[in-house]
């Protein structure tokens, strides 16, 4: 169970939103919406320890969450120009520890015709697969993920909806920030005011 | 903790494998090292009483500089990609993968300084005892450059600045290391017991170990907010 309670960032003095509060079961899918700077991201990275907030707690299963519990994807996608896409599930894999699951990651995100290309050859959608299949190499029960559609094409879209809902299936929690709520199934939907 | 080690490996054998496929890089360091040195003997005149005398000053000084320029944008890029991001979400605190990144950097860019500093010696005119001495105190020494020089990369990362500024934050900490670096050569070349000299770098380095990651992590951590 993800629960944040009473949260309230601010950076450089100005105040991106406060008494922000909501809890997620096992399974749940949060999706948030708003216009663009209204704090959606960085609520994804206050989830993920990358920010520290004013005030608030972020608690799973009742304990302050870990990095160990949360996969980040962001809108740099963290990915090596000069690496192949394998080398970079395998690194994946390594750094975030568990045992790497390659075949599965490769057939949801649909790899396999360009898995040892170097990166700096793909396309952007070719690009964001690439970052999710990393993500889904491991295992890890919180996922944050931030326009993760971007770039995709409608199959690989459809790819990433399966993915999210496997995920929530094994009981796994997810908060996604978009602009095509038509393509997820959330069960909460956090909307942010301008 | 055995995931602790495989992603902190997985970190260095990366880093590793970027700086070879890069290529520029490994040579920069190296390059700029050995281009300045030719400098010295056009600009003093070469052999002579002079050059010999100011050698092991020049050769170290060089060294610190090489070190210092390589180190620019060891986290930036990783800033910029969002690899950071990555490293901080890791199985493994920052702080080990900190480690894991200045030992691949200081292996694919520095251990060249090292091994090239026996030819830098023979172009300044050195006595022979510096043939042995200057990589030595140069293979103790610039894994403390490394070290000290991540904090002030890893200050300034996302600040878009780096170079210089750098520079000014980290040359007053080399200061120890240059005066124990040059004076294990200067001991070694008048036959004064540079052993003493060796074992303070080597206490340096160890220190630098322990807490430059320490640093560097705090500091990288700030960078991101």
């Amino acid at each position: 169970m993800l629960e944040v309670v009473d949260l309230a960032v601010s950076r450089g003095g100005r105040s991106v939103f406060e008494e922000l509060g909501f809890r997620l079961e096992p399974g749940q899918l949060l999706l948030l919406e708003g216009p663009n700077g209204a704090g959606k991201s960085t609520l994804l990275r206050a989830c993920a320890g990358l920010l520290v907030p004013q005030t608030g707690r972020i608690s799973w299963h009742g304990r302050a969450i870990e990095s160990r519990t949360v996969h980040y994807l962001g809108h740099a996608l963290g990915l090596k120009g000069e690496l192949s896409v394998r080398e970079i599930l395998h690194f994946a894999a390594a750094l975030a520890g568990g045992s790497g699951r390659f075949d599965d990651a490769q057939r949801l995100m649909d790899l396999d015709a360009f898995v040892d290309l170097p990166v700096r050859m793909l396309s952007a959608g070719q690009r964001q697969r690439t970052a999710l299949a990393s993500l889904m190499v491991s295992y890890r029960p919180v996922w944050l993920l931030d326009e993760p559609e971007a770039g995709l094409d409608i199959h690989a879209r459809r790819r990433l909806s399966e993915a999210l809902a496997a995920h929530q299936a094994q009981g796994g929690v997810a908060i996604v920030a978009t602009h095509n709520q038509a393509l997820f199934n959330p069960t909460t939907i956090l909307s942010f005011g301008p | 903790m055995r995931e602790m080690f495989r992603a902190a490996l997985a970190v260095f054998r990366q880093d590793l494998r970027l700086a070879l496929r890069r290529r520029v890089e490994v040579w920069l360091a190296v390059g700029f090292f050995m281009i300045a040195l030719s400098l010295f003997p056009l600009g003093i005149g070469p052999g002579g009483e002079t050059l010999s005398r100011i050698g092991a000053g020049v050769i170290w000084v060089l060294a610190l500089l090489a070190v210092l320029l390589s180190l620019d944008r060891i986290f930036q890029a990783d800033f910029e990609d969002g690899s950071l991001d990555r490293l901080m979400l890791a199985a493994a605190p920052l702080e080990l993968l900190i480690l894991a990144k200045c030992a691949a950097h200081w292996l694919a860019t520095n251990l060249l300084l090292v091994l090239v500093s026996p030819l830098a010696a023979v172009f300044l005119s050195q006595p022979s005892e510096a043939f042995w001495a200057m990589p030595f105190s140069l293979l103790l020494g610039t894994p403390i450059l490394t070290l000290l020089g991540s904090i002030g990369a890893a200050l300034l990362t996302g600040s878009g600045r780096g170079g210089i500024l750098a520079a000014l934050l980290v040359l007053p900490l080399y200061i120890p290391v240059l005066i124990f670096g040059v004076g294990a050569v200067d001991a070694a070349i008048f036959g004064l017991a540079p052993g003493t000299y060796f074992l303070i770098l080597g206490a340096m380095l160890l220190l630098s170990l322990a807490l430059a990651p320490l640093a560097a992590a705090l500091a990288l951590r700030a960078a991101l907010e």
